[in-house]
């Protein structure tokens, strides 16, 4: 027994790839919060005074709040004075053109691609590009294929120049699934957010490509605050993924994120998420504090919105990616890969709120832990008075790896109509120590078999991704889980 | 030089000793058959030669090819050439049968020095040894055992074999949970794969299985030892008298 779960203990020890620090002048904030940093926030940003404003009421909110202590997480409290809110490269770019060389390589390091003609050569599978917005600490340093798609009358830019050049539409769709108040973290994002994307697909508009952005924590004791926002007009459709990494550092930094989705009536969002946000080393020092609040509308009729995540990073993540069924017959769904090892932890998982008639909704939730990784499944269903004809299904399977971990699983459910139809899974599993030798008497060594195994337990959720991201969250996983450095 | 020579082979689990001094050596080419009693140890054998972690070896030798197969990692006497049909075939959820394989057929290929097997060819592998054991196609796209009956499983083992080629294959009750055709066909993809530099342990309770598969060699274990050796007619002998009498020999 003994001698294979050292196997696997040692397998599931492995470094960090993404952890290097880009040498490139910065500048930013000093450290602490108070209302004269949120004007300066929004001074950098440009921004008009209705935005200034809608910060400054956040922030104020925010001063009355306290963090939420149900999550089952444990961390010192976070020094909100001692984070600086805003970070960025010294020489903005004004085209793609001028970006600095440095951060070109910064992104080539990390395999993201910012040329778009070498896209173009076929790198993206299937004829399909995939247009990038790349996030450096608190700005966004470039967005490909802008142009192209702004012939079908797509918005694809960063969420500042947003606020800048499309006032009309931020100013109606912000907060308006995330409100400023929903929890301390929220809050804290609406005061100070920093970069993120804006989206906007017209009625009709088959978005042509993927849509991704790409998030970047360079500079040291700073918190990166991303704000997202994509809207789906009626009848449109849109497929968008995010990643994440950022460098070792031996202090946590704190990433609070705020991504609110708006799907009009038969609209279908489809939003992926590859997190691997520095974990912090193996004794628990450092590592991301990743506190996010994910929220989805199906607004209208017959939308759909789908999240999809693989989380493998942060010390911390705290996320429920969560879908408002307001539109009859409107499908939320969430596929979710979550890996804890070392000493990270998670409490993750996502809420579904039935409101329309006839709204479905589909949960399928994957935990992996390792080492002394902790991980919790949290999911709530709540079915409204006015959502006759509701179902939703649930499964939620954890996977141990070696006995110091441990997986929990807290599912409500809160059914206000007696027709609504819930149905829930729970599975709780281990690498056998026979599955592993069974892989190894047909030759497989032990490390593939772990991550053989990990890739079936996983394949739900992996067939949900986007062709070119399946392979890539299937590297993650096993670059993740396998030891290639012993 | 002998396929497979144990000498005086010792093994305990949870500090118990099951194998008690084990002699037997193989040739190529040669099909040799152990039977015994429930408990008697056949498995534990040939866990031991298939080197499971969980069964330690407390004294004696083996020898494969004239190297010392103890000395080497389970999957290296995998991709060396050994194979072992489970008696317990183990499920591996979401993992299809024929990733699975490729995956193998790749770490043999790798270990040889060969680059990886292409599609197509990999293809045309698993439909030829299809036939040869009459493997559903359906079962190849499921998961690796998942929902498998018993006899499917048993059947996928000797599948396995036949895309795999092994040079030495322990079949432990491959036979067992077979029906009277699958048992034929089984017995006929085996003696199809009989060549003289390829040797067989089959690991049986029923002189049936000998009838399809004329072993060289059948052994008798009792108790963690070889108590007697002959040819096939110790099969039908035990099929009459049971092991009553060796029981007491061994004792
Ligand atoms: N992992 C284990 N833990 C404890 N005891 C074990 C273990 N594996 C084998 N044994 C014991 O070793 C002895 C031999 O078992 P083994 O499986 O080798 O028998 P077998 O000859 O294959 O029997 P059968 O004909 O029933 O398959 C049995 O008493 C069994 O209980
Ligand atoms: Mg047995």
């Amino acid at each position: 027994m003994s001698a294979s779960s050292d196997t696997i203990n040692e397998l599931t020890r492995k470094g960090y790839e993404y952890g290097f620090i880009t040498d490139i002048e910065q500048e930013s904030a000093p450290p602490g919060l108070s209302e004269d940093i949120v004007r300066f926030i929004s001074a950098k940003k440009e921004e008009p005074e209705w935005m200034l404003e809608w910060r400054l009421e956040a922030y104020r909110n925010w001063l009355e709040m306290t963090p939420p202590d149900w999550a089952h997480v444990n961390y010192p409290p976070i020094d909100f004075q001692s984070i600086s809110y805003y970070a960025a490269p010294k020489n903005q770019p004004k085209s793609l053109d001028e970006v600095d060389p440095k951060l070109l390589e910064t992104y080539e390091k990390l395999g993201i691609p910012m040329h778009e003609r070498e896209m173009l050569a076929g790198v993206s599978s299937g004829n399909r590009n995939v247009a990038v917005d790349a996030v450096f600490d608190s700005v966004s340093v470039g967005t490909t294929y802008k142009d192209k798609l702004a012939e079908k009358g797509i918005i694809f830019c960063s969420m500042s120049e947003a606020v800048r050049e499309h006032p009309e539409l931020v100013r109606k769709y912000i907060g308006s699934v995330v409100p400023r108040g929903d929890n301390f973290f929220a809050a804290l994002n609406s005061a100070v957010f920093s970069d993120g994307s804006f989206v906007y697909i017209p009625k009709g508009v088959r978005c042509p490509m993927e849509l991704s952005t790409y998030f970047r924590m360079n500079a040291g004791h700073t918190g990166q605050f991303e704000r997202t926002l994509i809207i789906a007009e009626e009848g449109s459709h849109v497929s968008y993924l995010e990643g994440c990494t950022a460098p070792m550092r031996d202090e946590n930094q704190l990433h609070a994120a705020v991504v609110e989705l708006v799907a009009h009536q038969d609209a279908e969002i489809k939003y992926s998420t590859v997190q691997n946000w520095y974990p912090g080393d193996e004794n628990g020092k450092g590592g991301i504090f990743n506190f996010v609040t994910k929220r989805g509308l199906c607004e209208g009729a017959n939308s759909k919105i789908s999240w999809t995540q693989v989380e493998t990073g942060s010390a911390i993540t705290w996320k429920y990616p969560s879908c408002v069924l307001r539109g009859d017959n409107s499908v939320g769904e969430f596929y979710s890969v979550a890996v804890t090892r070392g000493r990270q932890q998670a409490d993750t998982g996502t809420k579904m709120i039935h409101m329309g008639k006839n709204t479905r909704s589909t949960i399928i939730s994957k935990g992996i832990s390792a080492g002394h990784g902790q991980q919790s499944y949290r999911g709530l269903v709540r079915v409204a008075p006015t959502a006759s004809g509701a179902r939703n299904y649930s499964q939620c399977d954890s996977m141990l790896i070696g006995d110091q971990c441990a997986a929990h699983t807290f599912p409500y459910i809160d059914a206000q109509h007696p027709g609504a139809h819930i149905e829930h899974e729970a599975t709780t599993s281990r690498i056998s120590e026979d599955q592993l030798f069974y892989c190894m008497q047909r030759g497989i060594g032990a490390e593939e078999a772990v991550s053989l195994i990990v890739n079936g337990f996983c394949r739900d959720v992996f067939k949900t991704l986007p062709m070119e991201f399946a392979v890539e969250a299937q590297k993650l996983l096993e670059v993740t889980l396998e030891d290639s450095v012993g | 030089m002998a396929m497979l020579e144990i000498r005086d082979l010792r093994a305990s689990v949870e500090g118990q000793e099951i194998l008690k001094g084990i002699n037997l050596t193989m040739k190529p080419g040669e099909v040799h058959a152990i039977m015994g009693p429930n408990g008697s140890g056949k498995s534990t054998l040939s866990k031991v030669l298939a080197g499971h972690e969980g069964y330690e070896v407390t004294g004696g030798q083996v020898f494969y090819d004239g190297k010392d197969l103890l000395e080497l990692a389970p999957e290296e006497r995998a991709r060396e050439g050994l194979f072992l049909g489970f008696q317990y075939p183990v499920e591996i959820p979401g993992v299809a049968n024929t990733y699975f394989l490729k995956a193998a057929v790749n770490a043999i290929r790798k270990h040889r020095g060969e680059g990886e097997i292409d599609a197509m060819e990999f293809l045309k592998l698993i439909r030829e040894r299809m036939k040869l054991v009459k493997m559903d196609e359906a079962l190849l796209k499921r998961p690796v055992n998942e929902g498998f009956s018993g006899g499917e499983k048993k059947r996928n083992e000797i599948f396995q074999m036949a895309v795999l080629e092994p040079r030495l294959a322990i079949l432990d009750e491959t036979d067992s949970g077979l029906d009277i055709d699958a048992l034929r066909t089984v017995s006929e993809g085996v003696n199809a794969l009989r060549s003289p530099e390829r040797s067989f342990l089959l690991i049986t309770h029923y002189q049936r299985l000998l009838n399809y598969i004329q072993p060289d060699h059948v052994h008798v274990l009792v108790k963690g030892q070889i108590v007697k050796s002959g040819g096939k007619e110790l099969a039908q002998e035990l099929e009459q008298s049971g092991y009553a009498l060796f029981d007491e020999n061994a004792a």
